[in-house]
């Protein structure tokens, strides 16, 4: 509670400081391949406490890289959909399966919505899983196959495709039942000030969206758009290793890709996002 | 070395610079977040004190705040106010106060604090993503940084 208290004081001192330079996110609306249209602003879920309307990253990039998303053939993102559409078919493991023996021919869309709702609680194992443990469990346990690296181009890629399929979507996790427990451990997470510079993920994406910081145009941290295209990387890059980077920029030693602190975080911050459009693979800088 | 004569030290050593005498960040005396006395016990050099603020790989200020008086330093942010005219806003032990540990001064800011070396959370090896054992911090800016970031910050007035 403290530190919540503390970084809203923060939050309005600054931008008071601040004036409105730079603080608004771009007015544009997004719509894909002339006919999907993308929520990238809405009100706020009710359990958000210090922001009344949510964004989309989209909305505080530049116009070229935000243009890069309009058109799918402009989207170099796409190229790991495809990659992933050849995985989904093929054969791997000693049970002679591929992903669609069980889930049917990507087109078929019986995977349509599942990303909606990643990370979710699961029954069986007692834990929340996020998409990537779910594909996991069904690569050893389902095609007796070898796990994919949480963090390997297989696997984002796939995440790529869930994304990809549930476009448009409207992001909308669960955080009560059982859930519950995982999401305030997220939430104490994202109001930890870490590293040497004490900051949390608070400090940028809620007190000072809008703002930036040397470079860069500080958004809310909305994971929405996950996996991403970063330019930078000339990659699509998945979601803890954004987490990953953004805890080593306060010199931490941040958690690992795909421990259950990151997890944790992961349901949080999606949770932020509740009522955004589902927009992987998005383009980012 | 206790932190009144520490202190008196760093004062006296103003005018005898051979007695020179480093304050170290724990024994630094914060009077409502104003810090009276030179960190180094020397005074500070205002050129290398911009250098401090704007170059990325030591103080990095310019990522939050803007300064006019520096218009070739690319991509100033706005997270912090801008310090054009600082010193007719503060005196200068005010400066050296919220230089050093900013959260003496504002409760709770995003500022980082530049001359501590407690009480962090999961500090790391600068940006390489390595634990750093808490006895291994080092502050952020070493004292004679500061006091030359705050000769420079003096010369800000409209
Ligand atoms: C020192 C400031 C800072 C802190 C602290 C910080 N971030 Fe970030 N984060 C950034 C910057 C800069 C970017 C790139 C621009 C943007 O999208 O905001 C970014 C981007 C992101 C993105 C990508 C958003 C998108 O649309 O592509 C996510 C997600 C994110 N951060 C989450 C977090 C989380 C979770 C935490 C805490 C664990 C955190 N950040 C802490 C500065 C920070
Ligand atoms: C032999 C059958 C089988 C194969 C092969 C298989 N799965 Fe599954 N998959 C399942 C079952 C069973 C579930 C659990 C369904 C449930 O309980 O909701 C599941 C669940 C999932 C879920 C979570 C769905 C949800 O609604 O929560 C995802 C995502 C998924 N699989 C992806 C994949 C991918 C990607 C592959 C290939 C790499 C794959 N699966 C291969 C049987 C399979
Ligand atoms: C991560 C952001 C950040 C960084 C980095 C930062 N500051 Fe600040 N600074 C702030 C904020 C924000 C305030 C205003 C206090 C508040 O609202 O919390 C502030 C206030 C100040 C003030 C008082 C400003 C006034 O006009 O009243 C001074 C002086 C100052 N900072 C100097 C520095 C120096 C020198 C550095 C680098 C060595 C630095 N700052 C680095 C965010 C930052």
């Amino acid at each position: 509670m403290k530190f919540k208290a503390m970084t809203a004081l923060a939050g309005a001192l600054a931008i008071s400081a601040v004036g409105a330079a730079n603080a608004d996110p771009v007015e544009d609306t997004l719509v894909i391949n002339d006919e999907l249209e993308m929520v990238t602003k809405t009100a706020a879920p009710e359990h958000m406490e210090y922001i009344d309307e949510i964004y989309s990253g989209w909305h505080f990039r530049e116009d070229d890289t935000r243009d890069m998303q309009r058109d799918d053939f402009d989207n170099a993102g796409m190229l790991g959909v495809e990659a992933a559409m050849d995985a989904w078919d093929t054969v791997e493991g000693t049970a002679g399966k591929a992903c669609s023996d069980c889930h049917g021919a990507i087109d078929e869309d019986q995977m349509v919505g599942v990303r909606a709702v990643y990370p979710k609680w699961n029954e069986a194992a007692g834990e929340v899983w996020t998409i990537e443990m779910a594909m996991n469990s069904c690569r050893t346990e389902q095609m007796g196959a070898e796990a994919w690296g949480y963090n390997s181009a297989d696997m984002i890629n796939m995440t790529a495709l869930m994304s990809y399929v549930s476009r448009g979507l409207p992001v909308n996790v669960a955080i009560d039942g059982p859930a519950a427990e995982t999401w305030e451990k997220g939430k104490e997470i994202y109001y930890t000030r870490f590293g040497q510079l004490e900051l949390a993920c608070a400090n940028c994406h809620e007190d000072n969206y809008g703002n930036m910081i040397r470079a860069d145009h500080l958004s809310q941290g909305q994971v929405n758009g996950f996996p991403a295209y970063r330019l930078k990387d000339a990659k699509l890059v998945g979601l803890h290793n954004r987490f990953k980077g953004c805890i080593r920029d306060t010199r931490a030693e941040p958690f690992d890709i795909g421990s259950p602190e990151f997890v944790a975080l992961e349901l949080y911050v999606t949770s932020r996002g509740n009522g955004l459009s589902v927009e992987g693979p998005s383009i980012r800088n | 070395m206790k932190r009144a004569i520490s202190a008196a030290v760093a004062a006296m050593t103003l005018a005898i610079p051979a007695m020179a005498e480093t304050v170290d960040p724990n024994d630094v005396v914060y009077e409502e977040g104003a810090v009276t006395a030179s960190l180094s016990g020397a005074p500070g050099n205002p050129e290398e004190g911009a250098k401090v603020i704007s170059e990325k790989s030591v103080g990095n200020c310019v990522s939050c705040h803007q300064i006019s008086a520096m218009p070739d330093v690319p991509f100033q942010g706005n997270v912090g106010p801008t310090l054009d005219g600082v010193a007719d806003r503060w005196s200068e032990a005010e400066i050296r106060g919220i230089v050093a540990n900013a959260k003496m001064t504002y409760d709770g800011t995003i500022m980082p604090s530049f001359y501590k070396t407690g009480d962090f959370i999961r500090p790391g090896v600068g940006f390489t993503s390595k634990p750093l054992a808490p006895e291994d911090v080092t502050p952020l800016l070493t004292a004679q940084q500061i006091e030359d970031v705050v000769a420079y910050l003096v010369t800000l007035k409209e």
